[in-house]
C-alpha cells in the first residue's frame, strides 16, 4: 500500500480553476472573467512596450546567471520602495526600511506572514477585510497565524460599508494585525477615498494595530502611481510603521516572472538592518534566493529614465482601458433594458468588479452563455473588450431581468 | 558555483542558444505558469532523474512540482510530509540528516515544521571516506517510518559517495525498516559527466519499489543559477495516490509562491525535449565535470609528487564540486591567512576554484599548510 492513501483529493483552486474549466468550453461566445491578468481590447495577453525594450537591454549585456543575494536584486528592492514610498518619503531618504525581494505578492505576503509570526508576538490575530482576496486566509494559517475580519463591503449598495469597517476597526483588540488593500481592492474593486482614509488610519492609530499593506495595482488602478500609493504614504507619514507587499505582476505585466519586493517600515537603519538579517533567515530554507530574470526587467524600468516614462504611459493605457470598459458595461446593461442600478461597476476601481450577481446567476452564466467568474460574482474587468461587453450585457441581463 | 578555467562564471552556450530562441520567439508572454509549473518542464525534467525506460513513468506513478530551486523543491516535499506523511501533522517524525551535510538542509525542516531532526553518521574522518557501518547502524537503529535525506550524488560537502554496492545494502536496510527516502539531486550529469550514472542511486530505489522523493536542481547542470529551476519528482505507488498527493502539494505551493518563475523553465524544457539540444546540454555538462574531474587529478598528482605527508587518494575519489581535503582548522587558517587561498573551516575545498594556472600554488599552499601545522 501507499505512503498516501489517506491523503486526499484537494478542491481545485477556485481562481486558477476558473481558467482551466474555460480552457476546456468550446463555445466560440466564451469569455474568461476569472483571473486577474489583463487582456488588450483583442483579449490577448499583453506584453508592454517597455518590457520589451528592458529584455533587449539586457540580453545585450550578456549578464552571467550567479546567484542573487538572498534579499534578492538590490537595484530593484531599492527602487521598488521608492515607488512605493515616493522619493521625498522621509523614511526611504533615512533608510529606516528594509525591502527584500519577493515571489510576487504571494511570496511577499508569504515571507511577511512567517516574520510576524516569528518576531510579532503581541498576537496571532491578522484581520482581512471581508471579503478579501482569497489566497490570503491560507497563507496567513500556513504561517501559523489566525484569521479575524472587519466590515469591509456592503452588498446592498456593492459599495464600502465605511461605518461599519470603522465599528470593528475601533474594535479591534490593541496590538493585532490589521490588512489593508492599498488601492483597487480585490476582489470587490471598492476603495476607500482619501477622506475615508484618513479616518481609518486614524482609528488604527488608536488602537495601535500593526498595518500590512497588500499593493498589488499600483498604477494600474486610477493611472497614477502617486495617487494609487497615497494611502500607503499617508499612514507612513502618520507614524504607522507598516509592512508592505508589492507585486509587478499586473502594473507590468510580468505574471509569470514573480516579481514582488517585501518593505518594512523601522524606527531607524539599525532596527532595519536586524528585521533585513532575520527574512533572510526565513527565506534561505524556503527557495534560497529569488528569480532573477523578472527582477532585472523591472529594474531596468524603474532606474532608466526613458523607460519609465514610457512604463507610466503604457499603466495609464491599461488602466484606461479599463475604466472606459466598466463604462461601456454599464451603457450596454442600458441598452439591454436593464432596471438595475449598475452604477457601483464604474464606481469601483482596478482589475476587478464586485457584480453584485449571486451564486445562481454566477452558474447560470458560465453555463448557458460561457461567461466564466468566481462564484462570488467577481469579473475581472481586463477580460472585457469592446467586442464582447455587448454579448457580456446580454448575458448579464438574462440572468438578472 | 562552476568556474572556468579562467575563474570566470560560464553561462553555457547551449543556453544562450535557447534564451535567444526564447527571445526572438514573439508568441512567448509573461503569462502565469499553472501552480505545479510548465508541463512540458515537468516531465521532461522528472524523466531526466528517473530514466527513458523508468517503469514508474511508464506506469504512470510519477508526479513532478516545478520549484524554485533545489530548496524550493526540498521545502515543498518537506511541508508535505509534515502535513501528510506517517499520520496527519506528525511533526514528530524524525528527520535524518548525514553528518555533515548542506547545512540549509536543517533549516529547510525545521521551518517546514518538524521538531525531531537528527544526524545520521556519514563521513569518517580518520580514514577519509564512507562511515558505512555507522550508516547501516543508524538506519537499523533509527525509528520505523524516520525520514532520510539521501544526496543522490556529489555528496555536499564531502564529495564522498556510497558504490553501487553500497547503495544496495542501504536500500536493504530502509526498506526492511519502512524508511523514507528523500533524495536531493543538485549535480545530475555535473558529477561523473554522466546524467545516467549520477543517477543510479535514484533508479535503483525506484527498481527497489520504493516510493520516495527526489528534489532535483537543475543550477548546477545547467548553471542557471539564479533563475531559481527545481524540481520534486514524486515517485507513488500507482497514479491516484500520485494524483491525490500533486493536488495537497498545489496547495502548499499556492501559498508559498502561487506559481513558479517561467524563464529558467522554458529554457530547460526547450533544451531536454530537443534531440539536438539535449545532445548539446550534454556535451556542455561533461565539459564542466571534465574539467573538475581533471583538476582533482592534478591536484592530487602535484601532492604526491610534492611528498605532502598522508594520502591523497580522495581527492580523485570523491567527485563533484566539493572535495573534503583533510586539512584541519588551523591548517585552514593558516591557508586563509597566509596563502589567501579560501576554503570552509571543515577543510572543504570548491573544485571550481582551482585553474591550471593556480594548481601549483594552490598545492604548494597545501603542502606548507601541512607541513608546517599539525
Amino acid at each position: 500500500s501507499s505512503w498516501w492513501s489517506h491523503v486526499e483529493m484537494g478542491p481545485p483552486d477556485p481562481i486558477l480553476g476558473v481558467t482551466e474549466a474555460y480552457k476546456r468550453d468550446t463555445n466560440s461566445k466564451k469569455m474568461n472573467l476569472g483571473v486577474g491578468a489583463y487582456r488588450d481590447d483583442n483579449g490577448k495577453p499583453y506584453v508592454l512596450n517597455c518590457v520589451r525594450k528592458a529584455e533587449a537591454m539586457i540580453a545585450s549585456k550578456k549578464m552571467d546567471k550567479e546567484y542573487l543575494p538572498i534579499g534578492g536584486l538590490a537595484d530593484f528592492t531599492r527602487a521598488s520602495a521608492e515607488l512605493a514610498l515616493g522619493e521625498n518619503s522621509e523614511a526611504f531618504k533615512s533608510g529606516r526600511y528594509v525591502t527584500v525581494q519577493g515571489i510576487s505578492g504571494t511570496g511577499c505576503l508569504r515571507i511577511g506572514a512567517n516574520f510576524l509570526h516569528r518576531f510579532f508576538k503581541a498576537s496571532r490575530d491578522v484581520y482581512l477585510p471581508k471579503p478579501s482576496w482569497g489566497n490570503h486566509t491560507p497563507i496567513f494559517r500556513d504561517a501559523g497565524m489566525q484569521l479575524q475580519a472587519y466590515r469591509y463591503y456592503d452588498p446592498k449598495t456593492c459599495s464600502l460599508d465605511f461605518s461599519g469597517a470603522v465599528d470593528d476597526i475601533s474594535k479591534i483588540p490593541e496590538k493585532s494585525i490589521i490588512l489593508l488593500h492599498a488601492c483597487a481592492h480585490n476582489p470587490t474593486g471598492v476603495d476607500p477615498r482619501q477622506e475615508q482614509w484618513k479616518e481609518l488610519a486614524a482609528v488604527v492609530k488608536k488602537r495601535n494595530l500593526l498595518v500590512y499593506f497588500d499593493m498589488a495595482y499600483q498604477g494600474f488602478a486610477s493611472g497614477d502611481i502617486n495617487r494609487d500609493a497615497w494611502a500607503v504614504r499617508y499612514f507612513i507619514e502618520q507614524g504607522l510603521n507598516i509592512v508592505l507587499a508589492q507585486s509587478f505582476a499586473k502594473n507590468m505585466g510580468l505574471y509569470g516572472e514573480r516579481v514582488g519586493a517585501f518593505t518594512v517600515i523601522c524606527s531607524d537603519a539599525d532596527e532595519a538592518k536586524r528585521v533585513e538579517s532575520q527574512l533572510k533567515i526565513l527565506i534561505r530554507p524556503m527557495y534560497s534566493n529569488p528569480p532573477v530574470n523578472g527582477a532585472r526587467i523591472a529594474s531596468m524600468i524603474l532606474n532608466t529614465p526613458d523607460l519609465r516614462k514610457e512604463w507610466l504611459t503604457e499603466v495609464k493605457g491599461m488602466a484606461d482601458r479599463i475604466i472606459s470598459m466598466r463604462t461601456q458595461l454599464v451603457s450596454n446593461l442600458k441598452k439591454e433594458g436593464s432596471s438595475h442600478n449598475w452604477q457601483h461597476i464604474t464606481d469601483q476601481i482596478g482589475m476587478f468588479c464586485f457584480t453584485g450577481l449571486k451564486p445562481e446567476q454566477v452558474e447560470r452564466l458560465i453555463k448557458e452563455f460561457s461567461v466564466y467568474m468566481t462564484k462570488d460574482g467577481r469579473i475581472s474587468v481586463a477580460g472585457v473588450t469592446s467586442g464582447n461587453v455587448g454579448y457580456l450585457a446580454h448575458a448579464i441581463h438574462q440572468v438578472t431581468k | 558555483a562552476y568556474r572556468t578555467d579562467e575563474g570566470q562564471p560560464w553561462v553555457l552556450p547551449v543556453v544562450k542558444k535557447v534564451e535567444q530562441m526564447i527571445a526572438n520567439d514573439n508568441s512567448l508572454n509573461h503569462e502565469y505558469l499553472p501552480i505545479l509549473g510548465l508541463p512540458e518542464f515537468r516531465a521532461n525534467a522528472s524523466r531526466i532523474a528517473l530514466g527513458d525506460d523508468s517503469p514508474a513513468i511508464k506506469e504512470n506513478r510519477v508526479g513532478s512540482v516545478q520549484s524554485l530551486g533545489g530548496t524550493g523543491a526540498l521545502r515543498i516535499g518537506a511541508e508535505f510530509l509534515r502535513r501528510w506523511y506517517n499520520g496527519n501533522n506528525n511533526t514528530a517524525t524524525p528527520v535524518y540528516v548525514s553528518a555533515p551535510s548542506w547545512e540549509n538542509h536543517n533549516s529547510v525542516f525545521m521551518d517546514a515544521g518538524f521538531k525531531d531532526i537528527r544526524t545520521y553518521h556519514y563521513w569518517d574522518a580518520a580514514k577519509r571516506g564512507l562511515d558505512l557501518q555507522g550508516l547501516l547502524n543508524d538506519l537499523e537503529h533509527a525509528p520505523e517510518f524516520s525520514i532520510f535525506i539521501l544526496h543522490a550524488c556529489a555528496h555536499n560537502p564531502t564529495g564522498t559517495d556510497p558504490t553501487p554496492e553500497q547503495w544496495k545494502q542501504i536500500a536493504a536496510v530502509m526498506k526492511r525498516r519502512s524508511l523514507f527516502p528523500f533524495f536531493d539531486s543538485a549535480y545530475q550529469g555535473f558529477a561523473s559527466g554522466s546524467l545516467d550514472k549520477d543517477a543510479w542511486a535514484v533508479r535503483y530505489f525506484v527498481s527497489e519499489g520504493f516510493e520516495l522523493f527526489c528534489a532535483q536542481s537543475f543550477s548546477k547542470n545547467f548553471g542557471l543559477y539564479n533563475e531559481r529551476v527545481g524540481n520534486l519528482t514524486v515517485v507513488g505507488k500507482d497514479a491516484d495516490n500520485v494524483q491525490r498527493a500533486l493536488s495537497q502539494m498545489e496547495k502548499i505551493v499556492r501559498t508559498t509562491w502561487s506559481n513558479p518563475p517561467s524563464q529558467g523553465a522554458r529554457i530547460v524544457a526547450t533544451t531536454l525535449s530537443s534531440p539536438q539540444l539535449f545532445d548539446e546540454w550534454k556535451g556542455n555538462v561533461k565539459t564542466m565535470a571534465d574539467r573538475v574531474l581533471l583538476m582533482r587529478s592534478e591536484l592530487r598528482s602535484r601532492l604526491e609528487a610534492l611528498g605532502t605527508p598522508g594520502t591523497w587518494n580522495h581527492i580523485t575519489e570523491q567527485i563533484g564540486m566539493f572535495s573534503f581535503t583533510g586539512l584541519n582548522p588551523k591548517q585552514v587558517e593558516y591557508m586563509v591567512k597566509e596563502k589567501h587561498i579560501y576554503l570552509m573551516a571543515s577543510g572543504r575545498i570548491n573544485m571550481c576554484g582551482l585553474t591550471t594556472k593556480n594548481l601549483d600554488y594552490v598545492a604548494k599552499s597545501i603542502h606548507e599548510a601541512v607541513t608546517k601545522i599539525q
